[in-house]
């Protein structure tokens, strides 16, 4: 086996913030115009801010575009301690320049040769990663049975959701189905609780494939349930890739 | 040229000399994995030295823990950007390990091989002289699953993608071969101090 090649990160490039928009009450998304390489979807960048003593803070954020798009785009979570989402949601305006770092990852990814069936699982803003993988599907591949199962505290807090519903509108072979925790459903096939082993068992049936892949993206508890009860669900370890963030709790 | 408006949070000075550059302290212990933890039983665990595919040497869990024991306390820097102080490890050295095995290192690298099918690619130079081990203990308790137990090698120098989890067995090979990471744009040792994040991280 040999390194690919599209994994491998320049070095430090200046990025230009083109647009901000607000997609929940916790959350933005950033986008830049960047001279990086094109990424793949599941991919994220490294972002550098320096303060003006010299100082510098350094994140990875996931990039939640279509590989090819004009403009990468971040979703960043306001973090109330945190020391990089405050300035994204406080300070920064169109037109700051920030440094970048990326397309960083060669594991958590999906390319449209892949194929599937695929499966996606996200918690909270865990969905950045893996809604570039429902753009790249929908833009390139989208014959290849895709399910999406997305968890957040409210359906105010579902990222993407109006996007997320026009392609589900739009694409038959996309089955989306949203889980609230803290709040009430919003449609039929979705459901209002944690993300277990029987709403796994659901909404694979639901689905009617069993997945060739299976993402799963969220808070390191989030994934350790959903991974157990796709284990459970007799769907094989050695496909299932995570990416996680946080600790025990 | 300073980021506009970013002023940041910077660490005490204290602090700031035991993070490596690009690094900031947490309290937390944050969990990565490329997949589903394993739940490996120590009835059944097994740790092997191998020489390619020719074994040298293997324990199982009682065998194991008849070797010299060693704490080690220190900081732990993940290349995702966060880093530990005071973390508290105990288990068996590498050298502790090559003597009881009774072998002289028989070339330069090896691969660290998991439970999960993860590895991980390291000189020797980077494992003997006190400076790894295979630890079965963190903060006086069994490590958890989920942050590699039973047994993890631990690495604490270099980024913690190579203290690899739920480790099964230490693998010489004739050259330095790619890992996991490392065969996905991760540098091939990777020094936080040096910030040896990616592959082209001089």
């Amino acid at each position: 086996m040999t390194a690919d090649s599209a994994v491998t990160p320049a070095r430090w490039q200046l990025a230009v913030i083109e647009q901000i928009a607000r997609q929940t009450p916790h959350v933005i998304s950033v986008f830049l115009r960047t001279p990086l390489q094109p990424h793949v979807a599941g991919q994220h960048v490294d972002v550098r801010l320096t303060a003006p003593d010299g100082y510098q803070a350094q994140r990875s954020y996931s990039i939640a575009s279509a590989p090819g798009a004009e403009l990468i785009e971040l979703a960043v979570e306001r973090l109330d301690d945190g020391e990089v989402s405050p300035y994204f949601h406080d300070v920064a305006a169109i037109g700051d320049t920030i440094e970048v770092r990326g397309p960083i990852g060669g594991h958590f990814v999906w390319r449209a040769k892949d194929g599937g069936p695929i499966a996606l699982i996200a918690g909270g803003s865990g969905i950045a990663p893996l809604m570039a993988i429902v753009r790249a599907w929908s833009a390139f591949d989208s014959k290849t049975p895709l399910l999406l199962i997305y968890s957040a505290r409210t359906w105010e807090e579902l990222i993407f959701r109006e996007e997320l519903l026009a392609t589900q509108a739009r694409e038959p072979d996309l089955v989306f189905i949203a889980t609230t925790t803290r709040g009430p459903r919003q449609r039929p096939q979705d459901f209002d609780r944690r993300l277990d082993r029987a709403l796994l068992h659901e909404a694979l049936a639901r689905w009617g494939h069993r997945p060739r892949d299976v993402y799963v993206c969220g808070s390191n508890v989030f994934a350790e349930a959903v991974t157990s009860g796709l284990i459970l669900e007799a769907v094989p370890p050695g496909i299932i890739r995570t990416e996680r963030f946080g600790g025990e709790h | 040229m300073s980021t506009r408006g970013f002023s940041g949070q910077r660490p005490s000075d204290a602090v700031a000399q035991r993070l490596p550059p690009g690094q900031y302290r947490t309290d937390d212990f944050p969990v990565l994995a490329k997949g589903p933890t394993p739940h490996v039983d120590p009835a059944t665990w097994k740790f092997t030295i191998q020489d390619g595919p020719r074994p040298l040497a293997s324990w199982n869990w009682a065998q194991f823990h008849a070797l010299p024991q060693t704490t080690w306390r220190g900081d732990i820097h993940c290349v995702t950007k966060w880093s530990k102080f005071d973390t508290t490890w105990s288990g068996v050295t590498i050298d502790d390990l090559f003597q009881a095995a009774g072998i002289a290192p028989p070339t330069a690298y090896l691969l660290a091989e998991s439970y999960d099918g993860y590895d991980t690619n390291l000189a020797v130079a980077d494992l003997v002289g006190a400076k790894a081990m295979i630890a079965t203990r963190f903060a006086g308790a069994p490590i958890e699953a989920g942050h590699g137990g039973p047994a993890r090698l631990l690495v604490p120098h270099l980024y913690f993608w190579k203290s690899a989890k739920w480790v099964r067995g230490l693998r010489f090979t004739p050259h330095d071969e790619a890992g996991f990471w490392e065969l996905r744009g991760y540098h091939m040792r990777g020094d936080p101090w040096r910030e040896q994040r990616y592959t082209d991280d001089p």
